[in-house]
């Protein structure tokens, strides 16, 4: 067990590694002098100058990419351009209304798709089966911002039940706060339900054709237990996988909703930083966010000794 | 295991009697024609648009924000152009750039899947590069990309092809690893067989079916993320319409003219769900087990 945890944080260094430096390249694979792209079209020779000497760009690559690295291991992550703030400073400002929309998702997310999923294997070939199948596939394929704006319009504007944007801090009021959550979370979770509910049914089915479930039926433990104990415990490694690898679809989704919703959180940060070309940001959030989703999936792969005693180490 | 999978159901689909196969064809495989249907009728709209009555840059100040009907039957945007001539303009390069995409990633992933399934000493550092890509969210890695560009399809293809490339290299390599052990290719080797020999004519076909059903989730996904992008405004360049840019540009106007917003949106969904029901339905028809993959 210490020597998997020990060697899954070995290629959760290197993945990291490599994710710094496709970051770091990123600016300087762009064709052209990468202060005059930040600077943009208008941009005077000073300008220019001002940023290379702001991000050090006059040294050879190498030096950069050193000084750049160990920064950022001692948890600086540059400084904006045009706010001459720490970009750890500004993300830190930002976290909390980014956490609260994912947390909201996740608490509301996880057991629909699960409810539904484990319904839908339950009645496989049923109605439930498939208006939940249907609703899978339409979670998956409909677009985040269309959904948003399809929200707004029904509960917002035209029956007036939730605010229409924008975030109440928890400290301010609890109740605005939830009742800003809504909307966001359930567009949000959307396509996330719609992934787990479809994994969720799908190895819910395997299970439920093993001999133990027939076991467990023909000795008369009812359906709920049955459903929950022998099977849905059973079918859990590959769910708890797609929910660790289904972040990846919050984080992205968190950018998209954040911007409908005009919620000041970490995704509205770096889409203001992008359209203003403030690539320390950018460069800042794509680290922060890349981390949070190799370190929960690595908590995710050590968690199955935790579901299922079998796996081991 | 499923990787070998993708061969017993080719096995199966050959021993079938080829009339059974295609009466039912329709009836069993319901999401597929419905998919198909839908595409074929908005991939036949997007080549028409150039010769089909309204244009979409033309404007009527005059008749700005007007409700679907009189004239225009999806009503005007904020500038008085024809929401209906603009939903249509924009299937072409939302079609366009899903295509693309999810052409330039097969042929990009086949390429790193065979070479990291088949040499031994590529495997890790390759699938370690893929892991640090698959970490990067996607969608900021192509606005990343398509900022630092001049916005133009090609730069969003590429922006948008770069995140999707490691899925395509897993898959690929892991169907590459399941054949490998299988008894002909075994065969091959001992017949001395060399390496590019063994990789093109045997293990190869194997990867085509799983492919082609992630080619279409690949198109799908790409049609969401390039919208996704214009609506972010990095993505189309302006003048070109596309349901993203349309979309970000009639935000203010939700509540008082929600065509503007809703017609490319549901075209947006109706192309995706019809993609990706095609997709679910070859994967039913060319492997039921992937199913289990997702």
């Amino acid at each position: 067990m210490i020597a998997y945890v020990a060697h899954r944080l070995a290629s959760l260094i290197v993945v990291m590694a490599l994710v710094g430096v496709c970051v770091f390249l990123l600016l300087h694979l762009a064709p052209g002098d990468p202060a005059a792209i930040i600077a943009g079209d208008n941009a005077t020779p000073d300008q220019i100058a001002s940023i290379r000497a702001h991000l050090g760009l006059d040294e050879a690559l190498p030096i950069q990419f050193l000084r750049w690295s160990t920064a950022v291991l001692s948890g600086d992550l540059g400084v904006s351009i045009f706010s001459n703030t720490p970009v750890a400073t500004l993300i830190g400002q930002r976290l909390e209304p980014t956490l609260s929309l994912a947390l909201a998702t996740l608490a509301f997310a996880v057991p629909v798709a699960l409810v539904l999923g484990v319904l839908a294997a339950w009645r496989a070939g049923s109605s439930i089966d498939r208006a939940s199948m249907i609703l899978a596939v339409a979670g998956f394929s409909a677009p985040a911002f269309v959904v948003g704006y399809l929200m707004i319009y029904v509960f917002a504007v035209t029956l007036k039940w939730f605010p229409v944007q924008g975030y109440t801090p928890i400290g301010e009021s609890l109740a605005d706060w939830a009742r800003h959550l809504v909307l966001p979370a359930l567009t949000l979770g959307l396509a996330y339900v719609a992934l787990i509910a479809r994994i969720t049914r799908a190895t819910m089915l395997e299970v439920l054709a093993e001999d133990y479930i027939r076991t467990a039926k023909a000795k008369g433990v009812s359906t709920g237990p049955m459903l929950l104990k022998h099977a849905l415990r059973n079918a859990g490694v590959p769910i708890i996988t797609v929910i660790g690898i289904g972040v990846a679809l919050l984080i992205g989704g968190v950018v998209i909703t954040e911007t409908v919703y005009n919620i000041p959180g970490v995704g509205r940060l770096v889409v203001d930083a992008i359209s203003k070309r403030d690539y320390p940001i950018v460069q800042g959030v794509i680290l922060v966010f890349s981390a949070v989703y190799v370190v929960i999936n690595l908590v995710v792969d050590i968690s199955y000794t935790l579901i299922d005693p079998r796996i081991r180490y | 295991m499923t990787e070998a999978s993708a061969f017993t159901a080719r096995e199966l689909a050959a021993t079938a009697p080829v009339g059974l196969r295609r009466r039912g064809f329709v009836r069993r495989h319901p999401s597929l024609v419905v998919g198909a249907v839908i595409l074929a009728a908005f991939v036949g709209l997007a080549l028409a648009a150039p010769w089909l009555p309204g244009d979409p840059l033309t404007m009527t100040p005059a008749r700005r924000l007007s409700p679907p009907g009189n004239g225009f039957l999806l009503g005007t945007d904020a500038l008085g152009r024809d929401v209906l001539a603009r939903t249509i303009h924009g299937a072409r390069v939302s079609l366009l750039v899903g295509f693309l995409v999810a052409a330039l990633s097969v042929a990009i992933g086949l390429a790193i899947g065979l070479i990291a399934g088949s040499i031994r000493k590529a495997d890790a550092p390759l699938m370690r590069l893929m892991d640090a890509l698959m970490a990067i969210p996607a969608i900021l890695l192509a606005i990343a990309l398509v900022s630092l560009t001049r916005a133009s399809v090609t730069t969003v293809v590429i922006a948008i092809t770069i995140p999707e490339v490691p899925r395509v290299v897993r898959l690929v390599r892991s169907v590459v690893l399941g054949v490998r052990e299988q008894p002909f290719v075994e065969a091959a080797i001992a017949g001395g067989a060399r390496l590019p020999k063994i990789i093109l004519r045997h293990i190869l076909p194997s990867t085509i079916p799983p492919l082609i059903v992630q080619a279409t989730y690949i198109c799908a996904s790409a049609i969401l993320v390039e919208a996704t992008l214009s609506f972010l405004g990095a993505g189309s360049p302006p003048e070109i319409p596309s349901w993203g840019n349309m979309i970000a540009s009639s935000r203010l106007y939700l509540a008082r003219a929600p065509w503007t917003i809703f017609s490319p949106g549901l075209a947006l969904a109706l192309v995706v769900l019809a993609v990706n029901l095609v997709g679910d339905g070859l994967r039913d028809h060319l492997d039921p087990r992937l199913a289990r993959r997702l």
